[in-house]
């Protein structure tokens, strides 16, 4: 195949069939310099902006959602052409007909949308509510058809939790690339020959699905090129220039959030993409940097106005609105060249022309290779933003190539090769306290699990409850993955993400992603019961409520190797038992340490633990010590953190690291020197993930108090970036009292 | 040997370059009324440890220290209050190429002891307590007299110097006393950077804690202005 907007790019195999990467590695330049290069603001992208941020401060006065599309069921075209000022939109395309304006998808529940308009004082109309109720079944409703009695006690104890079984699963990432390359036209084609590869003399389920999963993705390519229409734009045929594979990639994109309301709808790897469409314009002199960096900001303009409607009680688990469309930038090839280009520069800058933000997720794919002027430029934008975060490009690189990107905030995948089964997570520090209690609920009192025999003495015995911990977790593993197999079922048969799968290839790698929370308090009670004792203090039924702890015990986060490795062994376990179970689709199971924002919500749900943390107290988020038992400054828990083996772990491990400025230097140029060496020290072993914030406690308890002053103050949470005053004042309490690294 | 510690910082940044492992002695001879580490005068309180504990804890550090131009600082307390145990760790720390900072205010008779470990240290970081001497008995319980004797050694031994001059309002931001200071700065050939380090009570807790009385209760940190005016004075 050729076409003519394929001018003067290197040819290879990408031609003949869908190979992005291809493409890519024939096409790119490897960009080594600084940032001097990079051109500010236009007028018209300040002008299109401050429309932006009056929007917001409408959305905000409004209680948080702006409006809602309550009478139409989203589709990829179901909406028309919307604008925020058509004049001045470089990049067009809203996911409704007006901005914020959220729509409904009761594809994923019909319930999950009827609460969320009553949140706001809005009503599905009676046309919906007739279809999803009485002809059309959701997957929420069919996962509830399904679950066992087992299934829904774990998960009402909150032993179990953040299941996708009442909304979109997301974490797929579509190759939007795929739309600008190559043209929908090329695409639908492929999948007509892939599909044709699925005859077979005799017809199983499995093909039976594929092939009606096959028919689905190419109706959605058809449907997006009428999306594409509304707006005035031919998308049959490959962009030929850069605004136009941007335009096709944002189309790409939103597409999938028009038919998806996942829990997170992430980008991809597209900016280095994107650099050889403006590479080519420059050197056909067909662009200037200002124009370039405005197709950028206006592309990041839109991707930050992404919204879904979702329940307050989604918001206390994810608080801040997130949307997770995380972007990943740089990394290195596999054959040594750095993968940062120019536009990688240009995406990180929009947090400075337009200032920072939450949204894009913006990841940089971290390597010690990756050029100085590239770290320099990542570490400055850290440290007066706080809306980076890192993870470990050396690292992953090995397990999933040079075109891999992060959906959400530490899922690695192939792009357009591989998908995940979201799974949430298992609450570890509660399946500790059913080991204690036989499986009965330690606030209820309630038997949960089957009948296991409890810890009857005074004090806590490391290898009796060990023991004890190690058969519950076989019951929450088992349980768990039940339920993760249910939901996935569900989810394939009545929300189906067909067009984020038509830019996918056929054969795709699936892995159900588990999850753990509470980490750190597991390896701190067995530290507790190893090096100091533990006292049980029950109730009037035997059932174990409080711990008394005698004496001191080294502390996770400290780099001490006597309790660092408890939470190594624990990770191991707790991945071996998943490992174990079967999976629907055979999915690979992999396990994430990671909480999001929700290890406020599950330590409101957990009682007193071993560790002596109270009941009701927040967790540590992600792979974080408890707040405060961090004594020994950064670079111990870093050290303590890269312990934790990714091999157990694929899903990926979150760290979240807060500084003040002053701690990190005394000037500009000593701070970025050392959050580079910080950075290069941390990923040279292994290490994972870093979100870095840099701030002052005070400007923190500053905004709490004037919100409206902070508009756009973002931080790092566990895996994403929030808007401060967007979050409940629960959890920016629980942000002020983290551990944040300072010296007196 | 074994030495006595208050606590480490696994990442220092401003006492010396780069990233540093800081490690807090315990032990001060002073009574510095604005002391903020209150809590390390005790002698014989801490943590006991020996030089291949810390070292062994200092390697796992290395590629942070390596890739910032870092290294090892060492303050207190008063780290020469154990000035053979810091000897003892500076040489090793020198044979495996780690940079060495002393962060003191010298105000210990200048023995043989400590000019020993002069010879295994890349950088000293000197806290002036006061230039004048009786403001400085005043302020610490003692005469600068070891003090300024340091500073002059450090000079004609050739050892690079960072000084130090904590600012507390009444107390060391005298015009005429910042003049002298500035002079005597001058007399030395070794300076590489003055640094005004404003005074803060966010050590006053610990007072407390010790069931003694905080004297500089109602002095309150200098004012950005106030900074700016002794740093002019100081030329920095």
């Amino acid at each position: 195949m050729e076409f003519k907007e394929w001018k003067n790019f290197k040819p290879g195999s990408w031609m003949q069939e869908v190979d992005v990467r291809d493409f890519i590695q024939k096409n790119y330049t490897p960009y080594e310099g600084d940032s001097s290069f990079l051109a500010n603001a236009t007028e018209k992208t300040k002008k299109l902006w401050k429309t932006v941020l009056d929007l917001y401060k409408e959305e905000r006065d409004a209680g948080g959602v702006l409006d809602i599309s309550e009478d139409v069921a989203s589709t990829i075209s179901s909406h028309d052409a919307g604008y925020i000022n058509k004049d001045l939109e470089e990049i067009v395309g809203l996911q409704t007909d007006a901005p914020l304006k959220r729509a409904i998808m009761p594809a994923g529940g019909i319930r999950i949308v009827e609460k969320s308009c009553e949140a706001y004082n809005r009503k599905v109309s009676d046309k919906i509510d007739d279809i999803y109720h009485n002809h059309r079944r959701t997957h929420n409703d069919g996962v509830f058809m399904a679950y066992t009695p087992e299934i829904r006690a774990a998960r009402s104890s909150h032993l179990i939790t953040g299941l996708p079984d009442g909304y979109g699963r997301g974490r797929i990432i579509g190759d939007y690339r795929r739309v600008a390359l190559y043209g929908v036209d090329f695409l639908i084609q492929e999948k007509k020959k892939d599909l044709s590869h699925l005859e077979f003399s005799n017809i199983n389920e499995e093909i039976i699905r594929q092939r009606e999963e096959h028919s689905d993705q190419i109706l959605a390519l058809e449907e997006l090129k009428v999306m594409a229409q509304k707006y005035g734009f031919d998308i049959s045929k490959p962009a030929s220039n850069a605004k136009e594979a941007v335009q096709w990639t944002y189309f790409g994109y939103l597409g999938a959030i028009k038919e998806q309301n996942g829990a997170a709808m992430s980008l991809g790897r597209t900016a280095s993409f994107l650099d050889i469409y403006f590479e080519r314009d420059f050197k056909n002199g067909a662009i200037t940097e200002e124009q370039a960096q405005e197709i950028m900001d206006h592309f990041v303009m839109k991707l930050r106005m992404v919204r879904f409607l979702r329940t307050p009680e989604y918001d206390e688990l994810f608080s801040g609105d997130p949307v997770w469309v995380t972007e990943s930038i740089g990394g290195m090839g596999i054959d040594g060249r750095t993968l940062v280009t120019r536009n990688s520069f240009r995406i990180l800058h929009t947090l400075e022309t337009l200032g920072s933000a939450p949204e894009p997720n913006l990841t940089v794919l971290w390597s010690t290779s990756l050029p100085k002027g590239f770290k320099d430029y990542c570490a400055k934008l850290s440290i007066k933003t706080s809306s980076i975060q890192y993870e470990n490009d050396d690292l992953m690189r090995k397990y999933w190539g040079d075109d891999y990107g992060i959906a959400c905030c530490v899922s690695a995948m192939r792009i357009g090769k591989q998908m995940q089964f979201f799974g949430a997570r298992a609450n570890l520090a509660k399946t500790l306290l059913y080991a204690i209690n036989g499986g009965r609920d330690e606030k209820s009192g309630k038997q949960i699990t089957s009948k296991m025999v409890p810890v009857t003495s005074e004090y806590l015995d490391y290898d009796e409850v060990w023991e004890k911990f190690d058969n519950m977790c076989d019951w929450v593993a088992r349980v768990y993955m039940n339920a993760l197999n249910i939901i996935h079922y569900m989810h394939d048969k009545y929300c189906y993400e067909k067009l984020e799968m038509a830019l996918h290839d056929q054969e795709i790698f699936r892995t159900m992603a588990c999850g753990i929370a509470g980490l750190s308090i597991v390896a701190d009670s067995f530290s507790a019961m190893k090096y100091a004792k533990v006292k049980v203090i029950r109730d009037e039924t035997g059932l174990a409520i409080d711990y008394k702890i005698e004496g001191d015990y080294p502390k996770y986060g400290n780099d001490d190797d006597r309790v660092d490795s408890i939470a190594v062994e624990i990770v191991k376990m707790f991945m071996n038992k998943l490992k174990k179970q079967p999976t629907y689709r055979n999915s690979k199971p992999t396990m994430s340490i990671l909480t999001i924002t929700s290890n406020v919500v599950y330590g409101k749900a957990t009682g007193a633990t071993p560790d002596g943390r109270e009941s009701g107290k927040p967790f540590g988020p992600g792979a974080n010590p408890i707040h405060g038992r961090d004594t020994h400054g950064a670079l111990a828990v870093l050290n303590t953190i890269s312990k934790l083996p990714y091999k157990y772990a694929e899903d990926g491990i979150s760290y979240t690291f807060a500084i003040v400025p002053s701690a990190l230097g005394n000037n500009e140029k000593t701070r970025i020197n050392n959050l580079t060496s910080l950075l290069d020290g941390y990923f040279a072993k292994f290490s994972h993930h870093i979100n870095v914030n840099v701030f002052d406690r005070a400007l923190l308890e500053d905004a709490m108090e004037h919100p409206e002053k902070y508009p756009q103050l973002t931080i790092r949470v566990s895996g994403y970036a929030v808007n401060f005053i967007k979050l409940t004042r629960e959890q920016q309490l629980d942000v002020i009292n983290r551990t944040i690294h300072e010296r007196i | 040997m074994v030495g006595r510690i208050h606590s480490i910082e696994t990442f220092g940044t401003v006492d010396g370059p780069g990233i540093r492992f800081v490690i807090f002695m315990q032990g001060c001879t002073l009574r510095c009324k604005y002391c903020h580490n209150r809590d390390t005068w005790e002698i014989n309180s801490g943590k006991s440890t020996t030089v291949p504990e810390l070292i062994k804890q200092i390697e796992k550090y290395r590629a942070y220290i390596d890739n910032s131009g870092g290294g090892v600082t060492v303050s207190g307390g008063e780290p020469l209050v154990q000035a053979e145990f810091v000897t003892e760790l500076f040489k090793e720390l020198k044979s495996i190429g780690i940079h060495t900072a002393l962060d003191t205010s010298g105000s210990l008779p200048l023995s043989n002891q400590i000019k020993e470990l002069l010879k295994y240290t890349d950088l000293v970081i000197l806290d002036i307590k006061h230039i004048d001497n009786e403001k400085a008995i005043k302020l610490t319980g003692f005469s600068n007299k070891n003090n300024l004797e340091f500073a002059n050694y450090l000079s004609n031994v050739g050892i690079p110097v960072w000084i130090r001059q904590v600012l507390i309002p009444g107390f060391t931001d005298d015009k005429f006393d910042l003049q002298k200071l500035k002079k005597f700065i001058d007399s030395l050939n070794n300076v590489e950077k003055v640094e005004i380090l404003p005074y803060h009570d966010l050590g006053k807790f610990k007072w407390k804690e010790f069931g003694d009385k905080y004297e500089l209760e109602n002095v309150a940190p200098p004012t950005q202005e106030e900074i700016k005016k002794a740093e002019n004075i100081l030329e920095i």
